[in-house]
Order: structure tokens, then sequence, then C-alpha cells
């Protein structure tokens, strides 16, 4: 009767093998240096453009669309504030890792799902070196490190956004918007705001690790793999951040 | 008694339910050969991958160099799996690297193979010399013809000098010309270090090359041997199980019809 369940429960089992096997790995030796500045340059640097973009143009429409709301109460000065907040908490977070899930996780399981159709995976493994370390250990690192980076970027851009259309359209002056902003926010927000970047750079990295290394079957598998994993990693950043949010709410 | 090398106790190797491989059992001696023929998807990779450990076997036992592999964990396998060598059926060479990077990789790799830094590239360059390939150091492998990739697969395979070489269909899809070259490289790698060989191939000539010709140095050339050399045994599977086991003069005067099927086509 359970029989429709048997498939996602033992793909779950698999991540969490996968996960684990990395997780052990983290402080077992070779390290591959190397490699892990090279994933940081592509995962991090690669997604600075894109993450500038979307920060940016996301603290605009925020703040034009919490001006109009807010100016029914009469309280426009409290825009700088709420995108600050919004930003801080949500949305930087979320929409730079769902960038990053569509740029990265695509990215990763199409190269390693490449790699595992056409055998370099087993040549790894026959020449003396452990997929999980040399590919997926890096790309964890990396993508942990570089994540929250990013969403500090991303949440000072989208305020830079609203910004502009506080002095542009509000007729805010510079001191009263940063100062506003920056009072509003308290510790836990940062915390909050950057713990989960962090959980969710192990999503991205894991899930296309774990995609692209099951890959079958030649180079139709290897397109499979690249959407479930972008599909996959969406899904579990929305689960996640929500647990994450109601944690921080509960406290 | 000669060292065994690699031997399969009633190997079972399954993918869904579906065995590749079945009940397989066979050993092969130090310095010895083995040709294993047989039809697309009779199970020839599985075997030559659940040799190094690449594949794990769902029942049966595994022991490469005398040692049980069956049930190691991965991390306890790099080491054994240092001694063998293999060329994979489609090269698998890593395309983000040179051919360099690439033929260096299982001496950079390998913490068995203890290989000084500066002598990395001089023995890169000797093992592609070896193989007519050392102008391509640079090169990445996309910008290799198909019969160029296949021989820095076999340098590769090569490089650290292993007790055990498997060639996975070193020779498929390649004119007779190149193949020829081929199978010289790796009777020349057999003679000159006396490797022990498994080779998969679908031509019945590269099984009778390895069986009757030596490498002579002198020329750089391979020489016709009187009669056949010992210890070079076919295998012909069919559908995952072993149905031939014996010397080229037994293949040939075969008459099962699955099996003379490879003797007569060629
Ligand atoms: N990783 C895998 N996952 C699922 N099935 C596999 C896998 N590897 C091999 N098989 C199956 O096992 C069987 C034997 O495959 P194998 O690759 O050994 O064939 P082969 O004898 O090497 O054929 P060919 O001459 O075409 O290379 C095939 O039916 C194949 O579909
Ligand atoms: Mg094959």
């Amino acid at each position: 009767m359970l029989d429709f369940l048997k498939p996602p429960v033992l793909t779950i089992q698999e991540f969490v093998f996968l996960a684990g096997r990395a997780f052990r790995g983290m402080s077992r030796r070779p390290h591959y240096p190397k490699d892990i500045v090279l994933q940081m340059d592509i995962i991090g640097v690669g997604s600075l453009p894109i993450v500038l973009l979307t920060g940016f143009f996301s603290g605009i429409v925020m703040a034009l669309q919490m001006s109009k709301a807010l100016q029914t109460y009469g309280a426009v000065n409290q825009t700088g504030p709420i995108v600050a907040i919004t930003l801080v908490r949500e949305l930087g977070p979320v929409l730079t890792a769902l960038v990053c899930a569509g740029r990265n996780s695509a990215g990763i399981a199409s190269e390693l799902g490449s790699m595992k159709v056409t055998e370099q995976i087993d040549a790894m493994r026959a020449l003396g070196t452990d997929p999980i370390q040399k590919l997926v250990k890096p790309r964890v690192i990396a993508t942990a490190v570089m994540l929250p980076c990013l969403t500090a970027i991303s949440d000072f851009v989208g305020m830079l956004g609203g910004y502009i259309i506080a002095a542009a359209l509000l007729h805010q002056t510079t001191a009263e918007y940063w100062n506003a902003s920056y009072r509003i926010l308290e510790y836990s927000d940062i915390v909050q705001g950057l713990l989960k970047p962090f959980v969710f750079a192990f999503v991205i990295s894991l899930v296309g690790c774990f995609y692209g290394l099951r890959t079958r079957g030649g180079t139709q598998g290897v397109g499979l793999a690249t959407t479930q994993a972008v599909v996959a990693a969406s899904v579990w950043i929305f689960v996640l951040n929500t647990l994450v949010t109601k944690i921080f709410v509960s406290i | 008694m000669p060292e065994s090398i690699l031997r399969f106790e009633n190997v079972t190797v399954a993918f869904d339910g579906t065995p590749a491989i079945e009940e397989l059992s066979f050993e092969i001696l130090k310095g010895e050969a083995r040709i294993i023929m047989g039809a697309a998807a009779s199970g020839k990779t599985v075997i030559l991958k659940t040799a190094l450990g690449l594949l794990r076997p769902d029942s049966g036992r595994v022991f490469l160099f005398g040692e049980d592999i069956t049930d190691r964990k991965e991390r306890q396998l790099f080491d054994i799996r240092a001694r063998a060598g293999i060329l994979f059926q489609e090269g698998a060479l890593f395309d983000s690297l040179t051919i360099e990077e690439n033929v260096a990789y299982p001496l950079v790799n390998q913490k068995m193979v203890k290989c000084p830094p500066q002598e990395v590239r001089p023995r890169v360059e000797r093992a592609l010399t070896f193989v007519e390939l050392e102008h391509t150091l640079d090169k990445v492998p996309s910008e290799l013809s198909g019969g160029m990739r296949r021989r820095v697969g076999i340098a590769r395979a090569n490089i650290t000098q292993p007790d055990l070489v498997l060639y996975d269909s070193p020779t498929a899809g390649l004119d007779p010309i190149t193949a020829n070259n081929i199978m010289t490289l790796i009777v020349k790698e057999r003679d000159m270090r006396h490797a022990t060989t498994i080779i998969v191939t679908q031509r019945l000539q590269d099984g009778q090359i390895l069986a009757q010709y030596s490498y002579n140095p002198a020329t750089d050339s391979l020489d016709r041997v009187p009669g056949e050399i010992e210890g070079i045994g076919f295998l012909v599977m069919k559908e995952g199980r072993l149905v031939f086991e014996g010397s080229a003069k037994q293949l040939r005067e075969t008459r099962d019809p699955y099996i003379s099927k490879f003797v007569l086509r060629h």
C-alpha cells in the first residue's frame, strides 16, 4: 500500500548517505585547496552579477510598493526600515539562494552528471581519488563560505535600491533613510539573515552533487539530473526557510 | 605456484534486480593474459569494474592480488587499486585537464605511488613518447582524435607501472591500422614489464595478437612466436554468463554456435 512512498524515501536515504560521507570527509585528508578556491571563484564571483541585479531590483520594487501602501497610513518614512527588515530576514537570503540554486545546483549537477556518464567518476576512483573528497567537498565548502557573503552583498544593494527610490521619489535625506534602516535591524535579524544562507548553501551544493552523481544514461540523463537538481534545491530552500523562520519567530 | 592476481568466485552483479554478470568464476595468475569477448551488454565492462571494486558484487567474492576486496570500504580500496591500471571503454580522460595532467593523474593522486614532484613531468613525457604522443602534452582531450585519446588512455593506465592492466575495448571503433598499432602498444607494455593483462575486445584478431606475438625491442615491432604463448586464455560471455574458457586453439575448435560466431565472423 505504501509502495508509492518507497522511491522518495529511498532517494532521501541516499541523499542523507551522501551528505554523511561529505561531512565525515570534511576533516579527513586530502583537502584539495586548489579546487576549493576554484569553486569559490565559480560559485561566488561567478554568481555576483546576477545576485547584484536581483538584489538591487527587488529593493527598488519593494520600496515602490511599500511607499504606496504606507502612504495610506501616512508612514512613508517607514519605507527604509521595512525594506531593510524584509531584505535581511527573508528576501535577501531566499532570493539569493534561489538564484544560486538555478545557477550553481544546475551547474554542479550537469558537470558531475557529464563526468558520470563519460565514466570520469569511475576513472577518478580507479586512479586514486575519492569523488566525495575531490568533487563534493570543495563545492560544499565553497558554497557555504560564499553564499552568506553573496547574501550580505545582495541585502546591501537591495537597501541601496530602496534608498534611490526613497531619495528620488519620497524626498528622504540620506541620513534619514540609512539611520532608520540601521536602527531597526536587531542582532537576531543579522544572525537569521546569515544563518539561512549558510543552511541553504548545503542544500544547493549537496543537491547539485547528489543528482549529478546519480546521473544515468547519456546526455538525456544529464539534462534530467540538472532539472531535478534545480527543482529539488528550490523546494528545499522554501521548506527550510519556513523552518528557520519559525524557529526565530518563536524565540 | 605463481601469485594469483585476480580471482572471481561465483560473482553476481545485478542492476535493479537484473543480473549483469551471474555466478562468474575465473582466475588469472601473474604474467598471464585474458581476452574477454561477448556480444554487447553481455557484462564485459561490468567484470572489469567489479575487479577494481568500482562495482560491488551482490554475491560471490572478488580477490585482487590475493586480497578479498568484496566488502572493503571505498577508502580501503585505493591502495590496492593503485597496483592496477585501467583503460575505460570511452577513454574517460578528464576533459577539464590537459593531456599532461591526465597522464600524471595517477602518479600525483595515488598515495601508494611515491613519485617525487620533479619526476612527474619526465615520467609523463616518457609515457607519452611510448605511445608516440609526446607533442600533445599541453592539449586537452577534445583536441585529439579518437585513436589518439585511446593511446593517451593507455599511457595513463600504464604510467605507474601497475602489476595488472585492464583494457576495455581498446580497438573498438578504430580503423584496422590504428587498431593494430594499439595492440602493438598493449603487447609492448605486457612484454617490457611482464604485466598481467586483461583485455575486452570484439576482435578475435586482438586475442590472437596477444597469444601469438611478442615484442621485439630491437626492431620496435611484433614478432610471431612459434606456437602459442603460455597463459593466454579466452573468456566468452553471453548474457552475463561465462560460456567458454580456454586457449586460442580450443576456441577455434569449438562447436558451440554462439562461440564460433565470434571465431568465424573475423
Ligand atoms: N551502471 C549501470 N547501471 C545500470 N545497468 C548497468 C550499469 N552498467 C551496466 N549495466 C547493465 O549491465 C549489462 C552489462 O553491461 P556491460 O556494460 O558490462 O556490457 P558490455 O559487455 O561491456 O557491452 P559493450 O560491448 O556494449 O560495451 C547491460 O545490460 C547494462 O545495461
Ligand atoms: Mg562495455
